[in-house]
């Protein structure tokens, strides 16, 4: 699904990514992790073309990204901070994305699940951050599409809204779809992620299923032995 | 694109500034008009205004939209859109709300004045010309310079530099220069000057419908011929448009280069 | 009145009674079929018809009190051969004439039609094409020259003639004429008690109307449009200048009129729009300037060096680009009761004039006298940021050139 071979960003003169490589494969859900700076998101945004990489090459369900925008349409993203047009209502937000997309959506029933049916004449600067969050997951649901993309989805959510959340990010796995997701909260990445991938300066340092982490670090619990991989 | 325009225009349509910017040229038009009775001086008093205002409000209001509309941005970045087509979408919303602000501000009391009826009616679409240039180019000019500023603060301060370089300094440096090089042949000189500064640029555009007579009065050749014939007004206009796609260029050649 | 006198006129008007009795047609089928054998069969005071047709003719010397009567506007084509008519006698009338191809030459001045030391004659309804000089009175008095209109096609000042010229004349009324394309359009040089009113000259090479010399003459409702320069008074005693309007004259060192030592005269409800400079006045004294409106000019007024006693008051100035420039001291100048459209003070007390004093001139007026390239930076802020400060305390211009009673409302 996504191919990322020797990946390299700086930022200024802070690299970032230094030759990195990765492979994910289509239907599975993918952890990414690491510590904060670690190029998590970094990672992710050269993906949706959104950081320009120095060097290397990405491709996007076999087609190479750069200077593209067409596959975006292929990929549902969420992104770190719902920030959101202020003088926008919630319901314009949601035609918006959709008159842009041009696709077929079930926002409807997003909306429902996640209780937003009250909020949808109430513009987004008067939103709490969680209700926020909740329509950044509805827009980045609301399109069918093989490639999901989550960064730090967890922000925010009330425990009700984290189980739907959950809940629908496995109905989605069941149709197929594939997962790339960024989350500081372990209990959530244990839950949901079929296989993590650890960065550590601009490396992937770690990569294979949550089982295999555990064996590798000789921790039982999953939080520790994250947290032991870097000084393993 | 059209869509990006389209949504970032109704946008700003609803933003209280754009109303602040539209009733601020209404009343002044009808301050202008109705108190003072008078549409040449009023047409000079709204000279003033524009080559002031207008630059100083596009470039506030360009770099404010810009990072207040980062957020928007990113939203849009990650949707299967064009790079450009955001910024150019984005940047045309504010231009183009901008413009239409000033025209129908100004316009509206104008028209209800029975302009369509005097002559003034080229001096006046020819200030309205000119003040949609200046905001286009000085919209222009703040979007490249937020584009290039990660930090708001500092973002905001040049812009704000910027505008007052044109809209001041540069017009100290031009007449120390002159006054040092009296002795010189300056025609060329002053004429080029003119020609990089999009406010003196504008200036001179509308000098020559209102102060031609004092224009004449200079002995330069060269003077005579760009202020005598159409070729003033005409190299003017060109050196306008360039001024305002020079910035849009960067625009697109920047925002295809820039991470998020 | 005298025996004698009685006498003389009753004589008078039996030759009168007698003379336009007579009348001698011209035509191209008539038995007389030119003009001159016209002229020379006419008796004194008779007149000479002259039929629809062109005459090739030049030189036609008319040598006694004669009407000569131009019918459906016949042509007298000169040829480019030299002078076409010239009067040398008392009570000669043109009248009606389409008169064109006056020879050009380096040497002398060929005119249309040349008066020469001759009283009393009227040229009327003429029409003059493709001339040197147009009309030409020389030594001659208590003529009248109306409703002419002389159209020339002049490209180059040394090989022009003027419009109407006075030379040694006096007493003559010049009215209602039309005068374009010539070098001036009316010239007068040692002209006295002239009076010029209501004529149009416009797109002359040089100027609208000049006077050398000239003493007591009087222009009123003149319009001067876009001449090389309006109108041009040097050396000149009380000259009444009244109701006339100069607009347009455009160029380098273009005005709508130039004062050049004048003294005594008064200026008074003209109109000056869009000029490069209103009125030039250099040493000129004692003039009186009311009731004129200057109104989008490059310069309303440019005095330069040694003018005293002027007074400059109840004018209206409106958008020029600077209202005054000014050379040196004030010299007891007055500049007093005029409404400056410039002038942004406030009157608190209702009295009609403006509580502080209005400047009129302006800083910038300076740096463009002596830079002239800085006139490209008129009305820039910086500008207006310098000129406000001058205005607030003033450096550079002289401290008391002020009206102290600027008008709050424009003067009608």
């Amino acid at each position: 699904m996504i191919q990322v071979e020797n990946l390299h960003k700086k930022f200024g003169k802070n690299p970032v990514l230094t030759g990195l490589d990765l492979n994910i494969h289509a239907g599975s859900i993918f952890a990414v992790l690491g510590p904060n700076g670690s190029g998590k998101t970094t990672l992710i945004k050269t993906v949706l073309g959104m950081v320009i990489p120095d060097k290397g090459i990405i491709s996007v369900m076999d087609s190479p990204v750069k200077n593209q925008w067409k596959y975006r349409q292929q990929i549902n993203y969420l992104p770190q901070i719902a920030n959101f047009p202020g003088n926008l209502k919630v319901l314009e937000l949601i035609e918006m994305i959709k008159d842009i997309r041009q696709m077929p959506s079930d926002e409807a029933q997003l909306i429902a699940r996640f209780g937003l049916e009250p909020f949808l004449d109430k513009k987004l600067s008067n939103l709490s951050g969680g209700t926020k969050q909740k329509v950044n997951i509805v827009l980045a649901f609301m399109f069918n599409c093989p490639l999901i993309i989550l960064d730090e989805p967890t922000n925010g959510l009330d425990p009700l809204a984290l189980i739907r959340l959950k809940e629908l990010i496995f109905e989605e796995k069941a149709k197929g779809k594939t997962f790339l997701i960024t989350s500081h909260i372990m209990q959530f990445v244990e839950e949901v992620s079929d296989e993590v991938v650890y960065l550590l300066e601009g490396k992937i340092y770690f990569k294979g299923s949550i089982n295999d982490l555990k064996v590798k670090t000789k921790q039982t619990n999953f939080e520790h032995a994250i947290a032991a991989i870097s000084t393993y | 694109m059209i869509k990006i325009l389209k949504y970032s225009f109704y946008d700003l349509m609803r933003s209280r500034w754009s109303y602040v910017y539209f009733l601020f040229y209404l009343l002044l038009g009808f301050v202008l008009l109705f108190l003072n009775n008078e549409l040449s001086k009023a047409v000079i008093t709204l000279m003033n205004v524009i080559i002031v205002l207008v630059p100083l409000i596009g470039t506030i209001f360009g770099v404010m939209y810009f990072y207040n509309s980062k957020e928007f941005t990113e939203l849009l970045l990650a949707q299967p859109i064009k790079r450009s087509s955001i910024f150019f979408g984005q940047y045309l919303g504010v231009a183009g709300s901008l413009t239409m602000s000033l025209v129908l501000g100004l316009g509206i009391p104008f028209a209800l004045y029975g302009l369509f009826e005097s002559n003034a009616i080229w001096d006046f679409s020819l200030l309205l010309i000119t003040g949609a240039f200046l905001t286009m180019i000085f919209s222009g000019l703040a979007f490249n310079i937020a584009l290039s500023n990660e930090n708001k603060i500092k973002g905001f301060g040049y812009a704000v530099l910027s505008w007052l370089f044109l809209a001041v300094i540069y017009d100290g440096l031009f007449l120390m220069s002159l006054i040092v090089f009296e002795q010189y042949p300056l025609d060329n000189f002053s004429l080029m000057a003119t020609m990089f500064n999009p406010i003196d640029l504008s200036r001179t555009l509308i000098l020559l419908k209102l102060d031609i007579s004092a224009l004449l009065g200079y002995t330069g050749a060269i003077f005579k011929q760009f202020f005598g014939t159409n070729l003033g007004v005409v190299i003017s206009l060109i050196m306008l448009s360039l001024w305002t796609l020079i910035p849009v260029w960067r625009l697109g050649y920047k925002s295809k280069r820039k991470d998020f | 009145m005298g025996k004698k006198q009685l006498f003389f006129v009753i004589i008078m008007l039996l030759i009168g009674v007698k003379t336009w009795a007579s009348t001698i047609t011209v035509c191209k089928t008539c038995p007389i079929k030119t003009i001159q054998e016209g002229i020379s069969q006419a008796s004194d005071f008779d007149t000479v018809l002259v039929k629809n047709g062109t005459y090739n003719e030049f030189n036609l010397k008319i040598n006694k009190p004669l009407t000569l009567m131009g019918e459906g506007n016949p042509i007298i084509d000169g040829g480019e051969q030299g002078e076409i008519i010239q009067i040398m006698a008392n009570n000669v009338t043109i009248d009606g004439f389409v008169i064109k191809n006056v020879g050009t030459s380096y040497t002398s001045d060929y005119a249309a039609i040349r008066v020469i030391g001759s009283e009393d004659f009227l040229i009327q309804n003429v029409k003059l094409e493709k001339l040197f000089f147009g009309i030409y009175l020389e030594k001659s008095k208590n003529g009248m020259v109306l409703n002419n209109t002389i159209q020339g096609d002049a490209k180059d000042e040394y090989n022009s003639g003027n419009g109407i010229q006075l030379w040694y004349s006096q007493n003559i009324v010049v009215a209602n004429n039309s005068i374009q394309n010539v070098r001036d359009g009316i010239y007068l040089e040692f002209s006295d008690f002239i009076t010029i009113e209501h004529n149009y000259s416009g797109n002359n090479l040089r100027y609208g109307l000049h006077f050398m010399f000239s003493n007591d003459d009087v222009y009123k409702g003149n319009t001067f449009e876009n001449n090389g320069a309006g109108v041009a008074v040097m050396f000149s005693k009380r000259i009444d200048m009244h109701g006339n309007t100069f607009k347009k004259n455009w160029g380098t060192a273009s005005f709508g009129l130039l004062l050049k030592e004048i003294n005594d005269a008064e200026i008074s409800g003209n109109t000056f729009e869009e000029n490069t400079v209103g009125i030039s006045i250099e040493g000129s004294n004692r003039i009186v300037y009311r009731n004129n409106d200057f109104i989008s000019n490059g310069w309303a007024i440019k005095v330069r060096g040694a003018c005293y006693a002027n007074t400059i008051t109840n004018n209206n100035f409106l958008y020029n680009s600077f209202d005054l420039a000014y050379n040196g001291n004030l010299h007891d100048n007055v500049f007093e009761k005029n409404y400056w459209s410039d002038y942004t003070g406030y009157d608190l007390d209702r009295d009609g004039f403006g509580d502080v004093p209005y400047r009129p001139v302006k800083l910038f007026s300076y740096i463009v006298n002596r830079t002239p390239e800085t006139i490209i930076l008129l009305r820039s802020l910086f500008m207006d940021i310098i000129d406000f400060s001058e205005k607030v305390s003033p450096v550079f211009t002289p401290d008391n050139l002020v009206d102290a009673k600027p008008l709050m409302k424009r003067n009608k």
